[in-house]
């Protein structure tokens, strides 16, 4: 620390300002507002939802203030200056010896991250205004919804473990709420179970990940920087100090990764997000896509140093990170094909994005990473919300795409529009914003040695252009089918019922009732938050637009921290024309293919393709290993619970049945077999006495054995402590 | 007390059972001065004797026991509770010479005001402090909850 | 004073408390042995307060007090709720096994 301080004396003064300073205030507004809805949110005319729009608002306010001081910040410092990012904490409580904090930690990382939260979240609550207008349970969403940013905000910008553990552990709350928002369905009450248990599995690695550098690292920074084991700043210094014992760390980044495993829904704990679903369309878009999700690769970001030590990247080989990326985006994006309902196409690519955003860190390509974070989250937004105007407003709240959308591009063109951009962004087609983090990802992870990998990225890449390219041409073109068609007023209810697990019937009552419609636009509500959205995934990318030379490499000169003792020495991939417009020629590749696969097999509906995974069973093998989803879900149901559960119940069954019993019975019947073989082979006359003996034998057994389960109370007690007596004095005597 | 004590756990009468052990209890706050709790003396006879009898003697009328003799107290494992208590008694205190023997206790130590216990509660015990707190509020609403007529 | 003067005081109490717990019948008896133990406990936790001159012992105390009162709150209104039901209060006669 002293040495520290005399360093900044020599460099440039920093400037702060009062958003940074109070930036504490972005997630406590939230949270009161949670509380005020939740209090006197049905009384209010809006039902509560106008306390969450305006609390979304104020903390994007805030959000956007602390953004431009730290950019003023960052320009105040000088080129190769670490930007001391603004802590501030208190001390929350204390409980024998251990202190935890609350408090801030404002760097470019979190500044980013809040910006993007705050803005996402406060034009999905505008949309859910129009989308959820008339639910029963209006106001408890919105107070899920808010109560669930204002988690978010806080564990982005905890200064300590703890705090961030507690934000985290809320948004696995809230999500749990919204995804069961419609609980009395059973799908949805069954896939917010599943969520919150998968995501439960990997939180016990931040538990441990957590407790292991609290108790590793707690003695390394009091001592050098007087702050607790649980401070992020303090870890990531003790991290790249040398200090740390080197199975210690790894052991503590494999648990924290394994946490991010499960919330950032990475092979192999991917199976919630997409049944994630279920919730409503906005809760999807804010939760699964954009914010929620990318926790995971915010903890990665925000304790890189750990990973960065702790799994030896840049150390040349594969790490467990930049595996499991991998292997997650080339699956996902498989699976992405054989998906009909249009919000799992969505939710399969969100997962294969996180597996960019993995891999572009676990490669060292941090800055990317974190790009792509800021891209992603506003296409994919723009995607969801989109999905969602389809279903709520052309399609009858179906999420079909075979069954109820098609040729949709005439009767919608905002949503259409929007989503084209949005889908170009995804595939990461230039200029649009996905192409400058996405494909720098793929850049940084080739020039950083792993060729393997690049590849992986690269075919993932053109697996995406495909996927969504077929769920494009089933949406907007072709003929229109089902609902979109406009046949929903015969479309009868009861076949709603069975594909409409998404939308519940609550809205589909409020809203619909009574209203002869077909498809049309949404409403402003819904269009203007897709506009913006589309707009910003457009425009987005040109923050860190690496083409361009380095004066357009904004985000990086803001955001990613400089080499110092709290952040490691990264290198950036120099930008080559060559390699993009390889990229670039494999995504169109991949638009043109699937769009030429597309258009025959369900508009003209070719006889060679119609029908080909029946045709060749290879085919038909994969398609229903894709559809069955590696049957992941199925092996961990079938295999795994019922391996634990299983035996257990078994096993105490049988303890039951066999041992307790058998104690109490297997005297007897022991005797009593004996005595049977007794009378059967001795001549009764002779041993009568016998038998009659051991009939009495059996009976005072069995009447010493039965008093011992009396029931009685304070006979137990007397067992118990004459039990407890004997073991002590047995313990005395052989300790003297 | 030890004396008390004994007929808590022997007399036939239940109210009888509880004036002795309020004697226990008084014996034990005397004890707590002369280990220099003040303190935790006063509150002894403040919660113990002032409040906790008052609620034995209720539940006692409330259960209508007799107010006298009576001859069925006791359960049929007085004769095992002896001999336990008797090892028990001896498993510690072997333990107790052995580690302790003849030591003594600081003649000089001062009496531990209440302002140093309230710095400790107040201060690394919050946390059992507010959980306590808890334990209490539901104890109450237990109570009422269990005791109410309906 | 000695330690161990405490420390016999407090076992012996135990012990009794104890003896009381699996002798007894009735349940207020039984409540009151559960308090000999616990004021047990609480001698050994201001012993050793003393002997290591820290105030954490008595702070424990003070916690066993309250936790005590509760424990005897609680108790006596499930004793009363059991006199209610089986217009007794005799823990032998409240074994529902049949045995």
């Amino acid at each position: 620390m002293n040495l520290f301080a005399s360093e900044s004396e020599v460099l440039a003064p920093l400037v702060s300002g009062w958003f940074l300073e109070h930036a504490w205030l972005i997630p406590v507004v939230p949270a009161i507002a949670f509380a005020l809805i939740i209090l006197i949110g049905k009384r209010l005319p809006m039902k509560g939802s106008e306390l969450g729009v305006l609390s979304m608002l104020s903390s994007l306010v805030l959000a956007a203030g602390a953004g431009y001081q730290w950019i003023q910040r960052t320009n105040s410092a000088t080129e190769e200056q670490f930007v001391e990012p603004v802590i501030k904490s208190w001390s929350w409580w204390r409980s024998g010896g251990f202190d935890f904090g609350i408090g801030q930690h404002i760097d470019g990382l979190s500044v980013l991250v809040l910006i993007v939260v705050a803005f996402i979240s406060t034009l999905v609550q505008i949309y859910s205004l129009e989308y959820l207008r008339g639910d029963r349970r209006y106001t408890h969403f919105f107070a899920a919804l808010t109560l669930f940013s204002g988690g978010m905000l806080a564990m982005v910008l905890a200064d300590n473990m703890m705090l961030f553990l507690l934000g985290w552990e809320i948004m696995g709350l809230c999500s749990f709420m919204l995804i069961g928002h419609w609980w009395e369905d059973d799908a949805n009450s069954r896939a917010a179970l599943k969520a919150f248990f998968t995501v439960r599995t990997g939180d016990a690695g931040l538990l441990v990940g957590i407790t292991i550098l609290y108790f590793s690292a707690n003695n390394w920074t009091q001592e050098h920087l007087g702050v607790s084991g649980f401070s992020i700043r303090g870890i990531s210094a003790w991290a790249l100090s040398g200090a740390p014992n080197s199975t210690v760390i790894t052991i503590a980044a494999v648990a924290l990764f394994i946490a991010c495993i499960g919330k950032s829904g990475q092979f192999p704990l991917h199976t919630w997000l997409p049944d994630a679903m279920a919730g409503p369309t906005p809760v999807s878009s804010l939760l699964h896509s954009s914010t929620m999700v990318v926790a995971g690769v915010y903890l990665v970001a925000r304790l890189y140093p750990v990973f960065f030590v702790g799994l030896n990247i840049l150390g040349g080989g594969g790490n467990l990170i930049m595996i499991i990326g991998a292997i997650t985006i080339v699956i996902s994006a498989a699976l992405a094909f054989v998906q009909n309902d249009i919000k799992r196409v969505l939710a399969y690519s969100t997962v294969s994005q996180l597996g960019y955003m993995m891999l572009g860190l676990g490669a060292g390509a941090w800055m990317p990473a974190v790009f792509h974070i800021f891209t992603h989250a506003f296409f994919k937004a723009c995607l969801f919300l989109g999905a969602g105007s389809i279903s709520h407003s052309a399609s009858h709240h179906s999420f079909d795409m075979k069954r109820d959308m098609g040729g949709l591009r005439k009767v919608m063109p905002i949503t259409f529009i929007t989503w084209i951009i949005s889908t170009l962004a995804l595939c990461g087609v230039f200029p649009f914003s996905g192409f400058f983090s996405k494909d720098e990802i793929i850049d940084n992870v080739g020039h950083n040695g792993y060729t393997n990998f690049m590849i992986i990225g690269l075919i993932g890449a053109f697996m995406t252009a495909a996927y969504m390219t077929r769920a494009t041409y089933l949406t907007f073109f072709g003929e229109p089918r089902g609902a979109s068609a406009g046949h929903s007023a015969h479309d009868s209810h009861e076949a709603h019922a069975t594909h409409d697990v998404h939308d519940s019937l609550a809205t589909h009552d409020a809203h619909d009732s009574g209203e002869a419609h077909g498809p049309h636009e949404s409403g402003l509500l819904i269009t203007v938050p897709l506009m913006i959205l589309s707009v910003l995934a457009l425009g987005s990318g040109f923050l860190n637009a690496t083409p361009f030379g380095e004066s357009w490499e904004r985000m990086k000169l803001w955001v990613e921290p400089r080499h110092s003792e709290f952040a490691p020495e990264l290198h950036h991939a120099p930008f080559m024309w060559s390699k993009a417009s390889l990229s670039l020629v494999i995504v169109f590749a991949g638009i043109a293919i699937s769009w030429l696969i597309s258009s025959r097999l369900f508009t003209k509906r070719d006889p060679r393709l119609v029908g080909l995974t029946q045709r060749v069973k290879l085919l038909g093998l994969g398609h229903k290993f894709l559809v069955n989803k590696y049957y992941l879900d199925a092996f961990y149901e079938k295999v795994i619970v019922r391996s634990i559960a299983y035996p257990i119940a078994s096993a105490a069954y049988w303890f039951n049945q066999n041992v307790l019993d058998g104690i109490l019975h297997g005297f007897a019947n022991a005797t009593r077999k004996l005595s049977v073989w007794v009378y059967k082979n001795i001549d009764q006359r002779v041993v009568d006495a016998t038998v009659n003996n051991s009939a009495a034998f059996t009976k005072s057994v069995g009447t010493a054995a039965q008093p011992t389960q009396s029931g009685k109370v304070s006979q137990y007690g007397a067992l118990l402590f004459s039990a407890a007596a004997v073991a002590a004095l047995v313990l005395v005597i052989i300790n003297t | 007390m030890i004396v008390a004590a004994l007929r808590v756990v022997t007399t036939n009468n239940v109210v009888h059972a509880a004036l002795w052990l309020v004697v226990v209890l008084a014996g034990a706050a005397a004890q707590y001065i002369l280990l220099a709790a003040e303190f935790v003396a006063v509150t002894q006879v403040l919660v113990y004797i002032g409040a906790v009898m008052v609620l034995f003697l209720f539940g006692t009328m409330l259960t209508r026991a007799r107010i006298g003799a009576e001859s069925d107290l006791n359960n049929s494992y007085k004769k095992l509770g002896i001999p336990v208590a008797l090892v028990m008694l001896a498993a510690m205190g072997l333990a107790l010479i052995s580690s302790f023997g003849v030591e003594k206790l600081p003649q000089t130590a001062t009496v531990v005001s209440s302002q140093e216990i309230s710095d400790q509660i107040f201060g690394p015990y919050l946390l059992p402090f507010w959980a306590l707190s808890f334990v209490l509020l539901a104890a109450v609403v237990g109570a009422i909850v269990l005791a109410r007529k309906d | 004073m000695f330690v161990n003067q405490f420390l016999f005081l407090a076992a012996v109490l135990f012990c009794i408390g104890v003896y009381g717990v699996v002798a007894r019948k009735n349940a207020v008896l039984m409540l009151m042995s559960i308090e000999l133990i616990l004021n047990s406990v609480n001698i050994n936790l201001l012993t050793f307060a003393l002997r290591n001159g820290s105030t954490d012992g008595h702070v424990f105390a003070l916690y066993i007090i309250a936790v005590a009162a509760a424990e005897v709150g609680v108790g006596l209104g499930l004793v009363l709720l059991v006199y209610r039901n089986k217009k007794t209060i005799s823990v032998d006669d409240l074994s529902e096994m049949r045995g």
